[in-house]
């Protein structure tokens, strides 16, 4: 009896090894294991990631040496820099642009200069909005995945029982709109025209909305300029029209993004900032709502940002000392291709980065406006986070001053000179040590 | 000879917990020191700087807005806990029928995940329609926006720190059946009402594990983050709900700044060990050792 208790704690540990060393076999059937296997982390998840997962069995079908192993992970750029640091990157990371300045300073992320130059990876196949947001210091530090533009999404219901039949062109004409299509009773919001924090994904952008900028391009924020404050001003302007409690209030009334209790679905925002995917989630929770989407008005005095657009999109980057980078650069090469990008794009009902795209690719989209999303990313004025190393913390800071506007905690004008004095010394401190890492060579 | 055998047994057997804390404790522990006097992104290599993490922090405007907000949290979240756990305690320790029901039902709350607990949250703190607003309205009074007003974010989060006294309550309820019965009749028989037989006889014969649970619940709250990490990401609004493990996970994961993070982390360690030895030695002369 007792030899047999002196057996279980080894014969426990033997079977466990043998069911670790099964799983791996599992998940490398034998037909697959000639093949160099690639890994590919994506954030993306539900109809997104089953999408992409197609163009991956296509690539996987379409010839016998490299195997790409997909794998969707939550906070996957999170994870990309653990990996990363630890020295077993995957091959390839879905992250999106913001964050190739960060990943490229580290230098975490493969310069794609050479592949582009040998796979005809050129500024003239792609949409300019779209290709621009790659480069980083004068080299292409990424490829893109899915693209999107953002606009403004108008409930045409809303805007024709206020008297309106089109969507605003001008920032002065929506706020005319906002103030005759809002509505409060008792000293509460019954309905919003419109909202700065409602969703809220973008507050860095309302500054380049009225013509400002976030950075002078080299080393200098400049937050505290004439475009951003009037910008600021702006946003403040719907808590001193309307009251920061009340805002407050109607705000807690809104369900999650996806959802039918969201703001803009349920009815409770007239018009709202939205990317191209808003399409989906309208099918989806109010089929029955009545939109239309417009690039977001300009300020009257500046006809020359008409049809500007936040450009937001998912990026794929070839991390530094993978193990596979000509197999990662050759499963790259077929999603860049035209017939698996639109594949990807049309599944995840986005528009194509490729400049060139099939008549099936629109006959297929169910969305009316993607071709407004589509034409957005041509514009001069597109508009794109600051390619700042500091990009995540400047982002904080810039949400945080939106906050203390909106709650009239405090001015406009100490927000911005806050920011400014926050993040330049912080900037000044990144560049600083990142020229002294260059010159030491690490 | 045997002795030596067994030894060696044992230590083989420990072998790998050994190597566990070596790898995943001491050698991160070590390392995150060094590196809180680097400039260290996690990407690159680490850079000497000397002290200037720790300069920057003491002159950083955002590190001073969490210590307030953690310490005005684990200020009120704590004590708040502590005499419910108690109170539940000892409710649970009385002689009523279907008492293990009634234990269980207390203590389940605690196991809920922290995600779902903040989702969970969510729902009963809003501002509009949300369980509590509901309840306060039915009784004539206006409930606040719990999850926005800058007044209220702090308080809502100290309320939620009460649905996890679960595991303090149930230690609290283990000490409680051990205090001696002889001592309760003893003072009973003296003419104490129950009050008394409280303040001199079981929260004396309690005082290790007050103490215990004083200092869990020290570390705890000064580590407070995946319940406003989700509930308000970034510490919104305006961050009121900013707290020291938020900035420095922000800090390490999104800033890349983990040799800054690291300062912190051993900033933070510093202080919960200084504040632990003070609340140790405060409370010594009041705690009572039944065997001592």
């Amino acid at each position: 009896m007792s030899k047999l208790s002196d057996l279980f704690l080894p014969g426990l540990i033997s079977l466990s090894l043998l069911a670790l060393v099964g799983t791996e076999l599992r998940s490398h059937p034998k037909d697959d294991a000639t093949r160099t296997h690639i890994a590919v982390w994506v954030g993306w998840s539900g109809f997104e990631y089953d999408t992409f997962q197609s163009v991956v069995n296509d690539y996987n079908k379409s010839q016998n040496k490299i195997f790409v192993d997909l794998l969707s992970i939550t906070g996957n750029s999170t994870k990309t820099l653990i990996s990363t640091s630890a020295g077993v990157p995957p091959e390839i990371s879905l992250l999106s642009a913001a964050e190739i300045p960060q990943f490229a300073d580290a230098g975490a992320i493969e310069v794609l200069d050479d592949a582009c130059r040998q796979r005809g990876w050129t500024q003239d196949k792609y949409v300019p909005g779209y290709w621009d947001v790659l480069q980083y210091q004068g080299h292409t530090m990424a490829l893109p995945a899915t693209p999107s533009t953002v606009a403004l999404y108008c409930n045409t219901d809303i805007l024709k029982r206020s008297g309106y039949d089109k969507p605003p062109e001008t920032i002065e004409e929506m706020d005319k709109m906002v103030d005759k299509i809002t509505k409060v009773e008792d000293g509460k919001v019954k309905l919003a025209g419109f909202l700065p924090a409602e969703p809220g994904w973008w507050p860095w952008g309302w500054g380049p909305y009225f013509g400002g900028s976030l950075w002078d391009g080299k080393s200098k924020i400049t937050m505290n300029t004439p475009e951003n404050l009037q910008a600021m001003k702006w946003v403040e302007s719907f808590s001193k029209r309307f009251g920061p409690a009340q805002i407050q209030s109607y705000r807690s009334g809104f369900g999650v993004f996806a959802s039918p209790e969201n703001a803009f679905l349920a009815d409770k925002v007239a018009m709202e900032v939205q990317g191209v995917w808003m399409h989906n989630f309208i099918q989806k929770y109010n089929p029955k709502l009545k939109w239309v989407a417009s690039p977001f008005p300009y300020p009257k005095d500046r006809p020359d940002m008409k049809g500007h657009t936040i450009v937001d999109q998912d990026i794929f980057v070839l991390l530094k000392n993978c193990r596979h980078r000509e197999e990662a650069i050759d499963f790259l090469a077929y999603v860049q291709s035209q017939g698996p990008m639109e594949k990807l794009c049309l599944g995840q009902k986005k528009s194509s980065p490729l400049r060139v795209k099939s008549p099936e690719f629109w006959a297929k989209q169910d969305n009316p406006s993607i071709r407004l999303f589509d034409d957005m990313a041509y514009s001069k004025s597109c508009i794109s986070t600051p390619k700042l190393g500091i990009w995540p913390e400047y982002s904080a800071e810039i949400s945080n001053a939106l906050d203390e506007v909106s709650l009239l905690q405090k001015s406009p004008e100490d927000a911005l000179k806050a920011i400014d004095e926050r993040i330049q010394p912080k900037l000044d401190q990144y560049l600083n040590r990142l020229e002294k890492r260059r010159t030491a060579g690490k | 000879m045997m002795r030596r055998k067994e030894s060696r047994a044992g230590f083989l057997f420990a072998l790998p917990w050994l190597f566990g804390l070596v790898a995943f404790m001491f050698y991160p522990l070590l390392m995150s020191l060094y590196y809180s006097f680097c400039d260290y992104s996690a990407l690159r290599s680490p850079v000497w700087i000397g002290t200037d993490n720790y300069s920057e922090l003491f002159h950083d405007e955002v590190f001073w807005i969490c210590v307030k907000n953690t310490l005005l949290y684990a200020c009120f979240s704590l004590p708040l806990s502590m005499v419910i756990a108690i109170g539940l305690a000892m409710l649970l320790n009385t002689n009523v029928k279907g008492m293990t029901v009634y234990r269980t039902i207390f203590f389940i709350p605690s196991l809920v995940p922290m995600v779902s607990l903040a989702m969970l949250w969510l729902w009963i703190l809003n501002g509009d329609y949300g369980v509590l607003n509901t309840a306060l309205a039915s009784i004539g009074i206006k409930g606040p926006n719990w999850l926005s007003d800058v007044a209220w974010t702090k308080p809502a989060l100290i309320l939620m720190s009460v649905w996890g006294v679960g595991n303090a309550m149930l230690i609290f309820l283990a000490s409680l059946q051990d205090v001696p019965t002889s001592l309760l009749e003893a003072s009973e028989l003296d003419g104490a009402s129950a009050w008394q037989k409280t303040r001199n006889v079981t929260l004396p014969m309690i005082s290790p594990v007050i103490q215990f649970n004083m200092v869990m619940g020290i570390i705890g709250s000064l580590q407070v983050f995946a319940i406003p990490f989700v509930m308000f990401p970034g510490g919104i609004p305006a961050r009121s709900t900013y707290f020291y493990a938020m900035y420095l996970y922000d800090s390490a994961f999104n800033y890349s700044r983990m040799g800054y993070a690291s300062a912190m982390g051993w900033i933070l360690f510093v202080v919960i060990l200084l504040l632990t030895l003070i609340a140790l030695k405060l409370s010594n002369k009041h705690v009572h050792y039944g065997g001592v």
